[in-house]
């Protein structure tokens, strides 16, 4: 408190090393991999482990993305109804005659589409909430899949498309290899790049990042059509993991992978977390999800488990990690005068 | 004390905007009210009007309580899980003891509502965890419990009693129980808002909440008060919604939250606090409920609606902000002169 050192580098240390969020990922990551295998036999093998891994990692594309825009300070709850709409989009235009690789393209492009128009409204009309935007265009996105398919069902993809999520290379699920390439790419790009620094200035303080000349408007637009363009991966994956779409397709998938970014230890006020926490809470949920239904647990039990998951990472952060850097609503400093300078030494 | 007094007073000065978007409310209203009844002439006759109200009772109780969540900036995602948990309760209660007092069966859902209210209050309040964030573990948490509470299965209408189906098809005085319980509610929570010291508090911390810190409100108390509330309306709502649809399931309600911010962002309530008015909001909920009850008679296809309904949303949200711009530029423009 006394004095405040300005420094890029934080200082390394054994204890600070030891002293991270991901490690209690992992241990929780260790935990839940023991439960299944002593829940059901067939659970601990590489085989099952590796290949079941195309049972959940389609939603995970989003989870990276998300992370930005979380680190940003925003949210983003249409993601779901933009996988739902560009999902839709293909599979009539694919059925209305447009061969399956342009169907696919079309996919990616309105899946960006939608984020763009999100991240175009949102820096219009900066009064408005990040939450407030994307929940009208959650809405309105999948009113328009609604109004494109109604209540029917569209598929009959050719063979080969099923391949992007079912086939494997040797072993491994092609869907993990494509989530892998990913990952790094977007660990590169938030840790790595001048963009991935902008993204934290921004999330830590808006106006400071403005003000030394970021262009604050051109960053946020491009997480949004980033997070669109992933959330067409994430409706290729899906739709070729299911056969055929449907305008429902997807429903709550924002939660979920919201919860899964928080769960990681991106903090929701802005401007901390990393990449690889999202990733492992990805695993750790899909393997609680995958294991737990071997042994024929219904899905309400998960529910249960990740709304708790959710709730306990937030309050340990803020509690024992000093996760909010900045606190939440303005002013929480004033009611806890002793607990915040902790981070700032 | 004397600065509280005070801030209605400003309030009254500062709301010439406000009143004028509450006025555009109903013109918009109005030329809808207009143009269905072109469209189709039973939209403007008593038993429609009867229905649409009966039908928008429950959105608007629920809307009361999210417009003071939002006042205080916060955002409640699990009012639609709370539903379902306190009418399922309150269904599987009346089933093991049919010849339980309705009014027993109302108390017992709104005390669902209060402790999922209050852990989410405590949450926001208490540890500083984001609203959005608080609200959507818990969502998930409540749902799960309803399910596994009823096992999977739904309570039907021949397992409710007739006293407690008639809780909200019943009338007294010739009006709809719904419809008086509403308005009930809006009555009190108008007073509440505007001529209580408490209420006033409310807007402070939601529209500055190190002003409100400063000058000694206590901020902690009233962020969980108006969480509590919120759970216990959702927990009342959820009671009515049983008994009016004669039928309680996992999936009551799901994603009925949603509707609930719409009618509060339609009616002008600020999502990011502050801001937000019983009138309006009744013109919301209103305005919401119209869009739900009109379109199937005006012949729009079901699967439109949705979509209507998102872009009728975005379209306020923007009007709001261009208004408040325009009105600003005014001012400023008056200044310099």
């Amino acid at each position: 408190m006394s004095e405040r050192s300005i420094s890029v580098d934080r200082p390394r240390s054994l204890r600070r090393f030891f002293f991270q969020w991901e490690w209690l990922l992992v241990l929780i990551f260790i935990a839940v991999n023991l439960i299944n295998s002593s829940l059901s036999r067939y659970y601990l093998n590489l085989r099952s482990l590796v290949g079941s891994t195309n049972s959940f990692l389609d939603m995970a594309f989003l989870v990276l993305p998300m992370t930005f825009v979380i680190i940003l300070g925003n949210i983003d709850i249409s993601v779901a109804s933009t996988v739902a709409l560009s999902a839709v989009v293909m599979a009539v235009s694919f059925n209305a005659g447009l061969p399956m690789p342009l169907a696919a393209i079309l996919c990616l492009v309105v899946g960006t589409a939608c984020g763009l128009l999100n991240g175009l409204i949102m820096i219009k009309f900066k009064e408005l909430s990040a939450v407030i935007v994307t929940l009208a265009t959650m809405i309105i996105y999948r009113g328009i899949a609604y109004v494109i398919l109604e209540d029917q069902a569209s598929g009959h993809f050719p063979k080969w498309y099923s391949f992007l999520a079912w086939g494997s290379i040797g072993p491994v699920p092609l869907i993990l290899i494509v989530f892998a390439a990913c990952a790094i790419a977007f660990g590169l790009l938030l840790h790595k790049t001048s963009f991935g620094r902008k993204v934290f200035a921004m999330g830590n303080n808006l106006t400071a990042a403005r003000y030394s000349g970021i262009r604050t408007d051109s960053v946020i637009v491009a997480v949004s059509a980033l997070t669109g363009l992933m959330a067409g991966f994430t409706s290729l994956f899906l739709s070729s993991r299911m056969g055929s779409t449907r305008p429902n397709v997807a429903l709550g998938y924002e939660l979920s992978v919201i919860a899964m970014v928080v769960l990681g230890g991106v903090s929701t006020a802005g401007g901390s977390g990393r990449i690889g926490g999202p990733i492992l809470a990805v695993f750790i949920i899909g393997y609680l999800n995958y294991g737990l239904g071997l042994v024929n647990t219904t899905a309400n039990v998960l529910l249960i488990i990740i709304g708790s998951l959710l709730i306990l990472s937030v309050l340990v952060l803020n509690v024992r990690f000093g996760g909010h850097r900045r606190p939440a609503p303005p002013g929480a400093r004033v009611i806890a005068p002793g607990k915040a300078p902790d981070e700032k030494a | 004390m004397s600065a509280e007094a005070k801030a209605p007073a400003r309030a009254r000065a500062n709301r010439s905007g406000e009143g004028f978007r509450e006025l555009g409310l109903l013109v918009f209203i109005a030329i809808l009210c207009i143009a269905f009844q072109l469209r189709n002439h039973s939209f403007l006759t008593l038993a429609n009007i009867k229905d649409l109200l009966d039908n928008t009772a429950i959105l608007g109780i629920l809307a009361v309580g999210m417009m003071l969540v939002l006042i205080t900036g916060g955002i409640d995602l699990s009012i639609g899980a709370t539903i379902a948990l306190a009418g399922m309760t309150s269904a599987l209660t009346g089933m093991a003891i049919p010849r339980i007092n309705p009014l027993l069966s109302i108390l017992e859902g709104m005390a669902v509502g209060l402790v999922i209210g209050s852990v989410i209050g405590i949450l926001v309040a208490r540890f500083k965890v984001l609203p959005i964030i608080a609200s959507l573990g818990l969502m998930n948490i409540v749902r799960g419990v309803t399910y596994i509470e009823s096992k999977g299965a739904w309570v039907s209408a021949y397992q409710m009693s007739d006293d407690f189906k008639s809780l909200s098809t019943g009338t007294t005085l010739g009006v709809n129980n719904l419809v008086l319980i509403a308005l009930v509610i809006f009555a009190l929570f108008w007073y509440f808002v505007n001529h209580t010291k408490t209420g006033r508090r409310i807007y402070a911390i939601g529209s500055n909440p190190d002003a409100a810190d400063v000058s000694g409100i206590p901020r902690r108390k009233l962020l969980w008060l108006v969480y509590a509330t919120m759970g216990v309306l959702a927990g009342l709502a959820g009671v009515l919604w049983v008994s009016k649809f004669a039928s309680a399931q996992g999936d009551t309600a799901l994603g009925y939250e949603l509707n609930v911010i719409a009618a509060c962002v339609l009616g002008g309530v600020s999502i990011s606090g502050g801001s937000g008015k019983v009138s309006g909001l009744v013109l919301g909920t209103i305005l919401l409920g119209m869009l739900n009850n009109a379109l199937p008679l005006i012949d729009v296809s079901p699967f439109w609606q949705q979509f209507i309904q998102g872009i009728v949303i975005l379209a306020a949200v923007l009007t709001n902000v261009a208004v408040k711009r325009n009105n600003q530029r005014l001012a400023l423009r008056k200044r310099a002169i």
